[in-house]
């Protein structure tokens, strides 16, 4: 791993995205950054702008209005980028898979590297799933768990 | 003076959800503001039609994380009204400690996000801190932090245990004296005196002409309130005030929230002091043909459901109208004026919530024209002559 590599995985500064969730995600992702849950203390940081993140944290069923903004937010995102998708409907759209305004799951636009289930997931489950990212990008050898 | 457009989102760091704000300037003040939304439509008026009576309450829940108990609460009372039914007391009594607890955690979180958009994150942090107080209670009540599915028709799915009602007491005690630490901290901060008072003014004619509910309503000094004016649950049976304001500004929506706090740890005390025996459903049969109304105070003021039955499992026609729908008008009113660095509070004071709002989709793609009923009969008409050409008559 290089130096930048380690420097990269010390402090990852999230941008949150939501693409026609019902609020339930985003709160609790929120929540990961007061006091009670603190993610903080793994040096991630909600960050305003997309040109300085670099993870990418998207919820909601995408809709067909997201679809084209979520694209061309994913192509402003510098390199290396992380992609997690967080909440049934990130996954699979939970209840919302035979609206007629959500035609396809996340990973269909664009890839992700971490899916993260619950509706909504626990704050905990969300920083799990967020060290484990990072436990797999310092090694990329140890396949995790199924 | 040249004109100037500011847009605001649909990707903002201060909004939680998409929506795309277009304000026009003049140097500083805003001179208008238009709003597009649809970046949260999911459509599920109509998912509602193809879902059975008691699926319905669970996609309801999902309208919006923050209000997923009024949505569930309006929709049953919907079904009720329209089968004639009333759920057991004892239901009853445990719908309305889930709504006030509720209430509790999304006017903090709100105040909160307000303390956040005033560059005041000290706030921010101290409100959530003490809203996971509330999410455990809630944990402890309904199994669930934030989508409870506590609610069925004709009654509720989970009762509440014996041995958690002390439990539940004394961490509402606990919660008190940091609520009334947060109360004196947030009313006597001079910061918070200047980024909100005489800001946002909505007068109360304005109130009344643009129809708003709930607190932003209440701040203006229109004393509306479904749980008083058409009680639902057991609000009827209870003590409690409504709290009125008339200055109509930001600050005196930060207060109306506030004082609405204690009153829902006044209700929830209550209610778990008084929590009568019984059954917790009652047995639902057939659903006839008809319609029915369903209408309660959520934090954001009146969630509105309208169900309409053929005598099949499904409904024909769902329709939510969500308090928000009601009180985004008002930006016209108090966002222009203003100066731009109060516009991201007064954008959030009315506590918007998009969606819960984004329900109605008007579609009219490239050169189509939407057809209005009369056109509709018109075509009708037209394939009919056609029709009885071909057939030769």
């Amino acid at each position: 791993m290089g130096i930048l590599d380690h420097a990269f995985l010390k402090s990852l500064w999230v941008f949150h995205l939501a693409t026609g969730s019902c609020n339930n995600c985003d709160i609790e992702i929120l929540d990961c950054f007061t006091p009670r849950h603190d993610i903080e203390r793994f040096g991630m940081q909600l960050t305003g702008s997309i040109k300085h993140a670099d993870v990418l944290l998207v919820t909601g069923a995408v809709n067909r209005q997201c679809i084209p903004r979520l694209k061309r937010i994913y192509e402003q995102m510098p390199n290396p980028r992380l992609v997690v998708a967080i909440g049934e409907c990130a996954l699979s759209r939970g209840v919302f898979v035979h609206s007629y305004n959500c035609p396809l799951p996340l990973d269909h636009v664009i890839p992700v590297d971490v899916y993260i289930p619950g509706c909504p997931p626990r704050p905990e489950a969300i920083i799990a799933g967020l060290i484990k990212l990072i436990e797999q990008k310092k090694n990329p050898k140890d396949q995790p768990q199924a | 003076m040249p004109r100037t457009i500011l847009p605001i989102g649909p990707y903002h760091p201060l909004q939680e959800e998409p929506e795309f704000f277009i304000l026009t300037l003049e140097g500083e003040t805003v001179v208008d503001i238009d709003l597009r939304i649809g970046y949260n439509h999911r459509g599920i008026e109509k998912l509602a039609e193809r879902q059975a009576y008691d699926q319905i309450t669970f996609v309801v829940e999902r309208i919006c994380g923050i209000c997923s108990t009024s949505h569930p609460f309006a929709y049953t009372q919907a079904v009720e009204d329209l089968l004639s039914i009333e759920a057991p007391p004892r239901a009853q009594y445990i719908r309305t400690i889930v709504a006030e607890g509720e209430r509790m955690h999304s006017h903090l979180l709100w105040l909160g996000l307000a303390g956040h958009f005033l560059g005041y994150n000290t706030i921010w942090m101290w409100c959530w801190k003490l809203r996971e107080e509330i999410l455990d209670v809630m944990e402890i009540l309904s199994g669930n932090r934030n989508n409870y599915a506590m609610f069925k028709v004709g009654g509720v799915w989970r009762d509440i245990r014996e041995e958690d009602i002390p439990v539940v007491m004394k961490k509402i005690d606990s919660i008190i004296p940091t609520l009334e630490k947060l109360h004196k901290a947030v009313m006597d901060d001079p910061v918070i005196h200047a980024r909100t008072k005489g800001i946002g003014v909505l007068s109360k004619e304005a109130a009344i002409d643009y129809c708003t509910v709930g607190p932003t309503a209440r701040a203006s000094g229109v004393a509306r309130d479904i749980r008083k004016d058409c009680p639902y649950g057991v609000y009827d049976q209870l003590e409690w005030n409504m709290i009125v304001t008339h200055n109509g500004d930001v600050f005196d929506k930060v207060a109306i929230r506030i004082g609405e706090m204690f009153e829902s740890i006044k209700i929830i005390r209550t209610c778990l002091s008084q929590l009568p025996g019984g059954d917790i459903e009652c047995l639902v049969k057939n659903i006839p043909p008809g319609e029915g109304i369903g209408h309660i105070e959520a934090p954001r003021g009146e969630c509105f459901h309208y169900v309409r039955s053929d005598g099949t499992n499904r409904p024909v026609r769902h329709k939510i109208r969500a308090p928000t729908f009601m009180n985004l008008p008002t930006f016209k009113e108090t966002v222009v004026g203003g100066a731009i660095p109060d516009a991201a509070i007064v954008l959030a004071a009315i506590d918007p919530c998009y969606c819960c709002t984004e329900r109605i989709s008007v579609r009219d793609t490239k050169g189509q024209t939407v057809y209005s009923g009369e056109d509709l009969i018109k075509l009708s008409q037209k394939k009919t002559e056609q029709i009885k050409a071909d057939m030769g008559r």
